[in-house]
């Protein structure tokens, strides 16, 4: 089963509650698709990494080929590809790798070639298999990442954990994409409710089960959760706003791992959500 | 020689557009025979290149210099391999900078900018 992790903005906690629910279970598969910025390898720190490079096709032109039909830039709606002067120029950041260019080359002057924008790397920390995406600095779009990312696990039984990238757009559409079930992260703050109703909007347009975790809980007034109340949301736990666990988490300590209190408070959290996911998965199937 | 201004609306009394990319329209002027011609922005809409595209409608309208607030980078690479001169405008008053290029007074644009947009269409 496949649970993502989800918020509407950095800082709620994605990591936090990922890394630790994993570590929590007996066995499990942790995938940091938060490509631009991937942390969770900082709090697992695993070993026998296995590094493989991830690359995208561009067009290039044979010059001797083209006849600057033009056919090509008219196509590409990214327009990545303009013709000045006789010659074809192809912006390689703005290109989406669709390919559509050198189908409809009737010259047959395109081609593609590899171009490399990250990796993806795999490792182990004890009960866990990590798996951490990796964008270079300056590439356009990490989609082509997170598709390996996530390819790689389609067949697995076991329970797997996605760090998703922080907001609601098309990357991370990608990462939920073929999720069983979506926790999502909030904060108690009218700011941490408008995030909360962004990634609440796409999990509903994905139609995908899911439920919250309130995060950094204080006495008082909760707006993440009076809005959970009036949406429906299901409330799979709350973690109190804790400076012991804020410690452990900003030294890059798995709170589990390091205190039993933790590991109580997690492993309950894990019992109740994969309660939920059977539930789901077995009226949704 | 024929030039291009990003414009509001399509009057010559209207006023130099903000945006290159975006515009919703082109004045192409003839500083010789002091016609114009006011052209559509197909870019204006686009996900994401409108830079690229709409220097390429630029570029295939012959001219000889853009008049431009500001020009991103990929704009900037279509309009240089045209040999195009990009000249940065004084103010939003279309009259004015034509009376400006005329005599000479405009500078060529030099702060190119990186894109507002994170490496165009994402």
């Amino acid at each position: 089963m496949k649970i993502a992790v989800l918020s509407g903005k950095g800082g709620t906690g994605k990591t936090l509650v990922a890394v630790n629910l994993a570590a929590a279970a007996k066995e499990s598969i942790y995938i940091d698709c938060d490509v631009e910025e991937p942390n969770g390898y900082l709090f697992f720190k695993p070993r026998d990494i296995k590094s493989e490079k991830i690359t995208i096709k561009i067009p290039i032109i044979d010059e001797r080929l083209c006849k600057g039909c033009r056919k090509c830039v008219d196509f590409c709606k990214f327009n990545a590809l303009a013709y000045i002067n006789d010659k074809l120029i192809v912006f390689d950041e703005v290109c989406h790798s669709c390919g559509g260019c050198v189908l409809f080359c009737p010259e047959k002057a395109l081609t593609e070639k590899e171009k490399i924008i990250g990796e993806v790397q795999r490792g182990v920390s004890d009960n866990v298999t990590v798996i951490t995406g990796i964008l270079n600095t300056g590439e356009a779009s990490g989609i082509p990442i997170i598709k390996k990312l996530l390819s790689d696990t389609s067949a697995g039984k076991g329970l797997t954990f996605i760090d998703c990238p922080p907001g609601s757009a098309c990357i991370v559409m990608e990462s939920i994409k073929d999720a069983d079930y979506c926790i999502l992260v909030a904060e108690p703050t009218l700011f941490g409710v408008h995030n909360l109703n962004m990634v609440y909007n796409l999990v509903r347009l994905f139609d995908k089960p899911h439920g919250a975790i309130l995060n950094k809980c204080l006495d008082g007034e909760n707006p993440a959760e009076k809005f959970c109340i009036e949406k429906g949301i299901q409330i799979l736990g709350k973690i109190s706003f804790d400076n012991e666990l804020g410690t452990l988490n900003s030294n890059a300590l798995i709170s589990v791992r390091e205190n039993m209190k933790y590991r109580d408070m997690f492993s309950a959290l894990l019992q109740t959500v994969t309660k939920e996911v059977r539930h789901e998965t077995a009226i949704n199937p | 020689m024929k030039i291009a201004i990003p414009v509001d609306e399509k009057s010559i009394e209207s006023s130099v557009c903000i945006s290159f990319g975006r515009t919703p329209y082109f004045l192409i002027y003839d500083m010789e025979s002091k016609k114009s011609i006011f052209l559509d922005n197909s870019a204006a809409a686009s996900q994401g290149g409108a830079g690229i595209k709409a220097a390429q409608t630029i570029v295939d309208n012959n001219v000889g210099a853009l008049l431009t607030p500001r020009c991103g980078e990929n704009a900037a690479a279509v309009i240089k391999a045209a040999n195009v001169k990009i000249y940065k405008t004084i103010n939003d008053s279309i009259i004015d900078n034509i009376n400006a290029l005329n005599e000479g007074k405009l500078a060529l644009l030099d702060d190119i900018h990186a894109g507002f947009h994170n490496h165009g269409g994402k």
